[in-house]
C-alpha cells in the first residue's frame, strides 16, 4: 500500500471509532432495558413524567439550538413542537397500558406486554429534538431503549438533548443507559448499526433514502415516506377562515413538518374569494414571470435546492430574486399542471405553496391523486369543505392514511389540532411503502403474548385476580450513570459534583457487596 | 481434515499425538485425563470453538487477557494498521508508540512516573523486582504464600514451591512468604528492615480469589512505608476495569510504588507488559537506562495496541457495562447459589473477577467438567481447587450473560454427580 506521507494526515489508519463505540451503546441499551422492561407501570409513569418534565423545561434551548444549529424553522415554533412532545404526548397516552398484563375471562385469554427491547430511532435535520423528544417518550412508555442517530446536522443539540433526558430518566429512578445518542453519526455507521442483531426495531424518520435502508437492514423497522399532501378547498368551505388555516400551516416552522401542505386546488368559482382570503392571511400570490424564477431557484435542474429548507418566505424571495414584503408569510405560486412536468407541486418543505386549479371537484380529486402518485403516497391531504359526502368521497378516492379536514395539515395530520395521535412519525403504510398506516404511538414498540385457553366450555381458565403480575417490584434498584467521561453533559442534566460522587460510592458498595 | 494452510491435521486425535510427541505431554494428558478434550479451534468474541465444532463461552479469558473477548474487531483493526507502517521496534531508541503508550499509561494512575515495557507478566515483575532492589539496596522480597507471579527467574521464587522447586528455583533465604491476610505475619517479615519489596496480586488469582479483609491491603502499604520496604501492586489480572475501576489497586485506596500490568493489556493479540513506577522508584532509568534490556519487551506493535486497549477501557459506554455485567452476576449467582447451597457455598466478588466456592476440596475440578460438558469453559484455581475461576468479559451482552446462567443451571446436577462419584473424572 503507498503510503500518504503529507504532513498532517494520520500515518496509521484508526479503526472507526465510532462505530466501536455505537456497538457499545447498544450493548448498554442492552442492559438497560433488560432492567427497565421489568418496571411496573407506576415507576414507568414516573420515569415518564420526569423525562417529559425535563424536556418541557428545556423547550426553548432547545428550540434555540435546533434553529441556530440547522439553519431551519422558527424559535418559537419548535419551542410548541417541543412542548407539544413533553406532558401533552404523555396525557394522550396516560390510559394507554402497555405494562400490565390483560385478562379476558370471556374470551379465556390472557396477554402480556413484551416490549420490543433496543430500538433505534433516527431523528431528521428539520424536526431533531421533537422528534427526540418524542421517540424518547414513546420507548419510555413501551419500556424500551431506545438509541438515537440523529441527522448529522443536528447532532449537537440532539446528543445534548439525549443526555439530559437520560439524566432525568436516571434521577427517576430508571438504569442508566436507557437513552443515548450516537455522537458522531454519519450515513455508513448508521446503516451498520441499523443491521444490527442486538437492535430489535428502527424507527426511521428521515429522507426517502435512509428509510428505504432501515427497511432492507434486515431488522424489523417503522420507517414513513415523505409527504406532499395536496390541500383542497371546496366552494363549501368558508374561505377566509380555510385560507387562514392554510397560510398558518405553511408558516409555521416554515413548512419543516412533513404534514405541511404542499399543493393548494381550488375550483374556478371560488378561486378569487380564496385569493382575497390568502393575501389577508399574510401570502404572496406570484405573478407568472415571478413562478418562473421561484422554479429556477427552488428547483435547478428539476431538483429541489435544499437550501430552501425550512427557510422563511421572505428569505427565500430574496434568493429567487422576487420583491415581497417584509411581511409574507407565505409564497403561492399558481401552476397550470400538477404531477411530474411541474416540480413546484413536489416536497417542497418551505414556505412555498403550490396552487392550481379544477372545474369540479371530481377534477380536483383526481388532481390530488396524481400528486400523490408522484410523491406523498400514504401520507397526508386536507380538505376544507362543508359537505361531508365530499369529505369521504375525497378521502376515499386518495392513496392517503389521513385527510385533516377543515384544520391547519401541519399541524392537523400529527395530531396537534385533531385527535388524531401526537406525532412525528406519520405512518405512510401499504401506500407508502411503510408497515404502519397510522401514526407512530408506543403501542408500536410492544408486541403481546397471548395465554389462550381451549375454548371448550368444559376447560377453565382458572382465577387470576391473585396471579402475580411480571415484574420486579415497584422500583428496581437505580443505576447510576458511569462517572468521569460524561461529567459535563451529567451536569447539564442538573447532577453536581457531590451528586455524582454519591452515586459512584454507591455503585461501588453494590459492587462490592457480594465479597466474602 | 483440517487444513490450516501452512499445515494440517487428518483429525483432532493425529493434533493430540503430535502434540504429545512434539510439545509437551504433561500438559496434553492432564486435560485428557481431567475429561476437558478442548483443543481451540476457531474463536471469536467471548466464544471458542473446539476442533469438534463445539461452541464454548470463554470464562477463563486467560486470566484477562481475553478482557474484550477473542480477536476484538476494534484491536485487530489497530494491530493489522499498525503493521502497515511498524514493526516490533528497535529496543535502544525512544520510539512514538512507545512514548505515547507510556504516556497513556502513566496518565491512568496518579502518582505515577515511568511505564517500563515487558513482552509479558513475569518480565513485568522481574522489572518492578529488580527496580525495587535498586532503589533499596536491598536484597530480600516478601511475597504472600500461594501468590502467583509468573514463571521467569525472580518472579517464580516468589511464588508457590510447585513451579520453584523443580527447576531448583527456589531461594527461601531471598525470598520470604507469609500468609494472604495475615498484617501481623507481615510485620514480623518486614521488621528487619532488610527486605526490598512486598509483591501482592490485589486480588489473588491463582489461588482463587480470595477478597483482602477490610483495611488489609492498606495496612500492608502502611507497613512498607514504616520499613523502608517498596509495595508493588501485582494487577495483571485485578487491572483494567476488571475490579470496576481501572487499577484494582484504586478501587481499595492504595497508592503503591510500583504496580506490574500485562494479560489483558495486548488484547490477546500482541503479548505486552508493563512495569509502571514512581520518580522515587525510576532512579536506575536516569543511571543506567539500559539495565534492563528486553528486545520483544514494550514492541511497537503491542505499544499501538496497548494505547488503544486503554482507550476503550476509558469510554463511558465499556465502564457502564463492566458495572452491568458485576451486578448481573451479583444478583444472578447468589439466586443460584441459594438453589444450590449443598454443594456451591460462597461467591467472592469484586467487579468481574469472582471465585465461586464449592464445597469439596475438589469441587471446582468437578464444577469446571461439568461446566465444559455444558458449553461454559472456566478454570478451576490451580491453588485452591475448591474455588472455580469466574471470570466475565468486560464487553459481555445480556444475551450471553444470560446464556451463561442457564448453563451453569444445567450443569449441576452433572456437578453433584461428579462429586458423589470416588472417581471424578470418570
Amino acid at each position: 500500500m503507498q503510503m500518504q506521507l503529507h504532513e498532517d494526515a494520520p500515518r496509521l489508519v484508526v479503526p472507526d471509532r465510532a462505530e466501536a463505540t455505537a456497538r457499545m451503546k447498544i450493548d448498554r441499551a442492552g442492559w438497560a432495558v433488560r432492567s427497565y422492561a421489568r418496571f411496573d407501570r407506576a415507576a414507568v409513569m414516573r420515569v415518564t413524567r420526569a423525562v417529559a418534565e425535563a424536556a418541557h423545561k428545556a423547550a426553548q434551548e432547545y428550540a434555540e439550538w435546533a434553529v441556530r444549529e440547522t439553519g431551519m424553522g422558527v424559535v418559537e415554533h419548535k419551542r410548541l413542537k417541543n412542548e407539544l412532545s413533553a406532558h401533552p404526548l404523555v396525557d394522550f397516552y396516560e390510559n394507554t397500558d402497555l405494562v400490565n398484563p390483560r385478562v379476558d375471562a370471556g374470551r379465556k385469554m390472557v396477554e402480556i406486554p413484551k416490549p420490543a427491547g433496543v430500538v433505534l430511532a433516527l431523528t431528521p435535520a428539520t424536526n431533531p429534538v421533537s422528534t427526540l423528544y418524542y421517540k424518547a417518550i414513546l420507548a419510555l412508555l413501551s419500556r424500551n431503549a431506545v438509541i438515537f442517530s440523529p441527522h448529522p446536522l443536528a447532532r449537537a443539540c440532539c446528543a445534548h438533548a439525549a443526555a439530559r433526558l437520560e439524566a432525568a430518566a436516571v434521577a427517576a429512578g430508571a438504569p442508566a443507559g436507557l437513552i443515548q445518542c450516537i455522537e458522531e453519526p454519519s450515513v455508513p455507521l448508521v446503516q451498520a448499526l441499523m443491521a444490527s442483531p442486538k437492535v430489535q426495531v428502527i424507527l426511521a424518520t428521515g429522507g426517502g433514502p435512509m428509510v428505504r435502508a432501515a427497511y432492507s437492514s434486515g431488522n424489523p423497522a417503522i420507517g414513513v415516506g415523505p409527504g406532499n399532501a395536496p390541500v383542497y378547498v371546496d366552494p363549501t368551505a368558508d374561505q377566509t377562515l380555510a385560507a387562514q388555516r392554510i397560510v398558518d400551516s405553511k408558516a409555521f416552522d416554515n413548512s419543516v413538518l412533513c404534514t405541511n401542505e404542499s399543493v393548494l386546488i381550488s375550483l374556478a368559482e371560488n378561486a378569487n374569494r380564496l385569493e382575497r382570503g390568502l393575501r389577508a392571511a399574510g401570502a404572496h400570490i406570484l405573478s407568472e414571470p415571478e413562478v418562473g424564477k421561484l422554479r429556477a431557484w427552488l428547483f435547478p435542474h428539476g431538483h429541489l435546492n435544499t437550501a430552501a429548507v425550512g427557510k422563511s418566505a421572505v428569505w427565500i424571495a430574496q434568493q429567487a430574486g422576487l420583491r415581497v414584503v417584509p411581511s409574507t408569510r407565505v409564497l403561492i405560486a399558481p401552476v397550470a399542471q400538477v404531477g411530474l412536468d411541474e416540480p413546484l407541486t413536489r416536497e417542497k418543505l418551505c414556505p412555498v405553496l403550490a396552487w392550481a386549479t379544477a372545474e369540479t371537484f371530481e377534477r380536483a380529486t383526481g388532481m390530488a391523486q396524481m400528486i400523490l402518485r408522484m410523491t406523498g403516497a400514504g401520507h397526508s391531504a386536507a380538505i376544507h369543505c362543508e359537505d361531508p359526502q365530499k369529505a369521504m368521497d375525497f378521502a376515499a378516492a386518495l392513496s392517503v392514511y389521513r385527510v385533516v379536514v377543515n384544520a391547519p395539515c401541519s399541524q392537523g395530520a400529527a395530531g396537534f389540532a385533531t385527535h388524531l395521535a401526537p406525532s412525528f412519525m406519520i405512518g405512510t403504510g401499504y401506500f407508502g411503502r411503510s408497515s404502519v398506516g397510522e401514526n407512530i404511538g408506543p403501542q408500536h414498540l410492544v408486541h403481546w403474548t397471548r395465554l389462550a385457553w381451549n375454548s371448550d366450555a368444559s376447560v377453565q381458565m382458572g382465577d387470576f385476580g391473585a396471579v402475580r403480575a411480571p415484574f420486579e417490584g415497584q422500583a428496581p434498584a437505580p443505576r447510576p450513570a458511569p462517572a468521569p467521561a460524561a461529567a459535563p453533559l451529567a451536569e447539564a442534566g442538573g447532577m453536581d459534583r457531590d451528586m455524582l460522587r454519591q452515586l459512584i460510592l454507591q455503585e461501588l458498595r453494590e459492587l462490592t457487596r457480594g465479597q466474602s | 481434515m483440517f487444513n490450516y494452510g501452512f499445515f494440517n491435521f487428518d483429525s483432532k486425535a493425529e493434533l493430540l499425538d503430535k502434540a504429545i510427541e512434539y510439545w509437551n505431554p504433561g500438559k496434553t494428558k492432564f486435560w485428557q485425563d481431567a475429561g476437558i478434550d478442548l483443543v481451540i479451534d476457531r474463536r471469536e468474541g467471548y466464544f471458542l470453538y473446539d476442533m469438534s465444532g463445539r461452541r464454548l463461552i470463554d470464562l477463563h479469558l486467560n486470566g484477562g487477557t481475553y478482557n474484550f473477548g477473542h480477536r476484538n474487531p476494534e484491536l485487530v483493526a489497530t494491530l493489522k494498521s499498525a503493521l502497515d507502517y511498524f514493526d516490533m521496534g528497535n529496543h535502544w531508541f525512544p520510539s512514538v508508540a512507545r512514548a505515547a503508550f507510556a504516556e497513556k499509561l502513566v496518565k491512568t494512575a496518579p502518582g505515577m512516573k515511568y511505564a517500563i515495557f515487558g513482552a509479558g507478566g513475569a518480565e513485568a515483575v522481574e522489572i518492578a523486582l529488580k527496580t525495587a532492589r535498586y532503589a533499596t539496596k536491598r536484597r530480600k522480597i516478601v511475597s504472600i504464600i500461594k501468590g502467583y507471579h509468573g514463571h521467569s527467574g525472580l518472579s517464580v521464587a516468589t511464588g508457590d514451591d510447585r513451579f520453584s522447586k523443580i527447576f531448583l528455583a527456589d531461594r527461601p533465604e531471598e525470598f520470604v512468604q507469609v500468609p494472604f491476610n495475615d498484617i501481623d505475619a507481615l510485620e514480623r517479615a518486614l521488621r528487619g528492615r532488610d527486605v526490598a519489596a512486598f509483591i501482592i496480586e490485589t486480588i489473588p488469582a491463582t489461588y482463587g480469589f480470595p477478597m483482602p479483609n477490610d483495611g488489609y491491603l492498606k495496612a500492608c502499604q502502611e507497613l512498607c512505608r514504616r520499613y523502608g520496604t517498596l509495595y508493588i501492586a501485582d494487577e495483571v489480572q485485578t487491572g483494567l476495569m476488571r475490579t470496576g475501576m481501572m487499577w484494582g489497586w484504586q478501587s481499595y485506596g492504595l497508592e503503591p510504588d510500583m504496580f506490574v500490568t500485562g494479560k489483558g493489556l495486548g488484547g490477546g493479540i500482541y503479548p505486552i507488559s508493563a512495569c509502571v513506577v514512581t520518580e522515587k522508584c525510576g532512579g536506575w532509568l536516569h543511571e543506567d537506562g539500559a539495565a534492563h534490556i528486553s528486545t520483544s519487551g514494550g514492541s511497537e506493535l503491542g505499544c499501538v495496541v496497548g494505547h488503544q486497549v486503554i482507550d476503550i477501557l476509558q469510554r463511558p459506554e465499556v465502564i457502564s457495562n463492566v458495572h452491568f455485567v458485576a451486578d448481573f452476576f451479583h444478583r444472578s449467582l447468589n439466586q443460584m447459589m441459594a438453589a444450590h447451597s449443598d454443594v456451591f457455598v460462597g461467591i467472592r466478588q469484586r467487579g468481574v473477577i469472582l471465585g465461586l466456592e464449592f464445597d469439596h476440596p475438589e469441587g471446582a475440578v468437578a464444577v469446571s467438567r461439568a461446566l465444559y460438558e455444558n458449553g461454559v469453559w472456566a478454570i478451576f484455581s490451580s491453588l485452591d481447587k475448591r474455588v472455580l475461576q469466574f471470570k466475565p468479559g468486560v464487553l459481555l451482552d445480556v444475551a450471553t450473560c444470560q446464556e451463561i446462567v442457564d448453563r451453569m443451571e444445567a450443569a449441576m446436577p452433572r456437578v453433584r454427580a461428579l462429586l458423589r462419584s470416588p472417581r471424578r473424572a470418570a
